[in-house]
């Protein structure tokens, strides 16, 4: 158990510091993750101008759920674990006795902490811009509202809920680098159902009821649109189900994981390292 | 028990074929077609514990491809490795807390922090404590002399300096068996020379075996008394280097200074005339005829100084891989 505790806070503390290394760099990959807040002002526009199921504080509470999620939830591991192996860089981890997807979870771990401080940045300024998005309603511009300690609490289990299933998810697709020279093409591909069907672009309350059957099905608005509402307390997926779908599909993927991974690697090696 | 037993290792890749152009990118999109290249073949040999032995052979001979079999990189296709009585590709953590593999063109520490921060990862996984970790980490760097170098940046770290925190955090869990895959690749006379005394010392101190290839002949000549040559991925030769020489190489170099020029015509009946440069001639004789000619060299000519030296190891190994061997 020391041991366990002793790696894990040396990986993370060291990528922390390869992370901090990378400030200007993490200031545009959190911009670049910052669609929620894009699409948030175009719907509260619309919200502005027609019938809408939402106001436009509900809208603007959403938004900056959404975005906070998706800061706490962003994964690059394929992009990484493709480069390792096709530079052969892999080889060097696989001497060690140590299964390398603990570094890589370390890392993106440690990312988030380093991050964390340009995302307090960019709360703020969305509370500046859209001060709606911290009153209790449109009505009641001057009374505060906070998420309670509860909706806190759920949403940060959520996050990480979301984050290991979608951790485990791109790992696993990861694992076509023994295969195929460009993994991430998949990553791209499934980042369209991802836009569509995860909340980024729209609350899933909003989308007509056939689409929300079909999306609830994949794991995709569990991974945004589920820590979201949990954390606005706005919820029609009960907590305990929410997690549960996501540790789910967590396990699916892991137990696919470490089969590619013992099928890919005797590839690797049969291939040359 | 040996350090390294190795039995028929073999090692055959699939590689794919396509012709180049628009017609060869269609046929290889629809039907690829494969040739199998036979890395290595059926080589055989045995290491024990504390030798220090010279892993030979030019580019593309199934060196590093049997480096990788010996670290369980590599699946072999046929033939049988034991290392430190472990089989390495079922890479258990008790086989690889024993090995290390430093290749000398690839590195493993992070580009953008110190050096030391690579190293305490190293102690991490390797389950080194603090004060171990300490300890070694002073050993190794007053040993290599980079104990300056440890809280720069990688990145900026000169060749040689890079090359030697390399080493340190390759060796920090203290490995019996070294795989070295050109350690002083790129570096230049003095960082070599530093490393190869790192090695010499850190095989005494520890009794390490080590397995080394390298294109500088002075690495194999400073550390490996015994060396392995592999040709096409045969092994041609596994024997100590002097007798090596010996088989290969059954000449001397005869050095003369004269206090008057000879012409060429004259000298060439002494032996094969390696370079005349005013007074001073270098001639190459077979190590049966030496004495005799050494006698008549005296007798005949107006020598000033005569030395007698064994050829450089180089030309000898370029000649042999040129040429190959008869096992």
């Amino acid at each position: 158990m020391k041991w366990i505790w002793e790696r894990a806070r040396t990986i993370l503390s060291v990528n922390f510091a390869t992370m901090v290394e990378y400030r200007v760099e993490l200031l545009f990959w959190m911009l670049a993750t910052s669609l929620p807040l894009i699409m948030m002002g175009l719907w509260i526009l619309a919200v502005r101008r027609g019938e809408f199921s939402m106001d436009e504080t509900e809208v603007a509470r959403y938004f900056l759920a959404a975005f906070l999620v998706r800061q706490f939830s962003i994964v690059w591991v394929i992009y990484e674990f493709e480069w390792y192996v096709v530079q052969g860089r892999l080889s060097p981890f696989l001497l060690q006795p140590l299964d390398p997807v603990w570094r890589f979870l370390g890392a993106h771990l440690s990312e988030q902490v380093a991050r964390a401080p340009f995302v307090a940045l960019m709360v703020v300024l969305f509370i500046v811009m859209y001060p709606a998005s911290l009153s209790v309603s449109i009505d009641q511009p001057d009374l505060w509202w906070l998420p309670s300690w509860r909706a806190v609490l759920g949403a940060i289990v959520a996050i990480y809920a979301a984050f290991l299933t979608r951790f485990a998810l791109q790992y696993t697709m990861a694992m076509a680098s023994f295969w195929i020279e460009k993994p991430t093409s998949l990553e791209n591909f499934l980042y369209i159902p991802y836009v569509y069907l995860s909340g980024i672009i729209a609350p899933l309350d909003l989308y007509p009821d056939a689409v929300r059957q079909i999306a609830i099905w994949t794991p995709f608005p569990y991974v945004v649109w589920f820590p979201a509402t949990v954390l606005v307390e706005q919820n029609t997926i009960p907590f305990a189900q929410g997690v549960a779908v996501l540790l789910g599909w967590t396990l699916l993927f892991v137990v696919l994981n470490r089969f590619f991974w013992r099928v890919g690697l005797r590839r690797y090696s049969a291939m040359g390292a | 028990m040996a350090s390294i037993e190795v039995r028929e290792l073999s090692k055959t890749y699939r590689v794919a074929r396509k012709e180049p152009g628009l017609l060869g990118t269609l046929r290889h999109f629809f039907r690829r077609s494969y040739s199998d290249i036979q890395a290595v073949k059926g080589i055989s040999f045995t290491i024990e514990p504390g030798e220090v032995v010279g892993f030979l052979g030019p580019n593309g001979a199934g060196k590093t491809t049997a480096l990788k079999m010996l670290t369980g990189l590599i699946h072999p296709s046929s033939g049988t490795v034991r290392v430190a009585g472990y089989t390495p590709f079922d890479r258990s953590a008790a086989f690889l807390q024993q090995i290390t593999l430093v290749m000398g063109q690839k590195q493993q520490l992070i580009w953008d922090l110190p050096a030391l921060d690579s190293m305490r990862i190293n102690a991490a996984v390797y389950r080194i404590d603090r004060s171990e970790f300490q300890a070694r980490l002073e050993e190794l760097s007053s040993m290599l002399g980079v104990a300056d170098h440890l809280r720069q940046p990688v990145r900026k770290l000169s060749l040689g300096e890079r090359m030697k925190v390399e080493l340190m955090a390759a060796l920090l869990h203290r490995p019996s068996i070294l795989f070295l895959d050109e350690p002083t690749l790129g570096l230049d006379v003095n960082a070599q020379s530093a490393v190869r005394e790192f090695l010499r010392q850190y095989n005494a101190r520890y009794n390490a075996t080590i397995l080394l290839t390298s294109h500088y002949m002075a690495d194999i000549t400073a550390l490996c008394r015994r060396v392995l040559v592999i040709h096409h991925g045969k092994l041609m030769y596994d024997g100590k280097l002097d007798h090596l020489v010996e088989r290969f190489a059954p000449y001397r170099e005869v050095t003369l200074e004269l206090n008057q020029g000879v012409s060429e015509e004259v000298l060439s009946q002494y032996g094969e005339i390696e370079s005349v440069e005013g007074c001073e001639v270098r001639l190459i004789v077979r190590r049966e005829n030496l004495t005799p000619t050494v006698v008549r060299l005296l007798r005949d000519l107006d020598v000033q100084d005569l030395t007698v030296a064994e050829p450089p190891i180089e030309p000898i190994i370029g000649r042999l891989f040129e040429q190959g061997i008869e096992s």
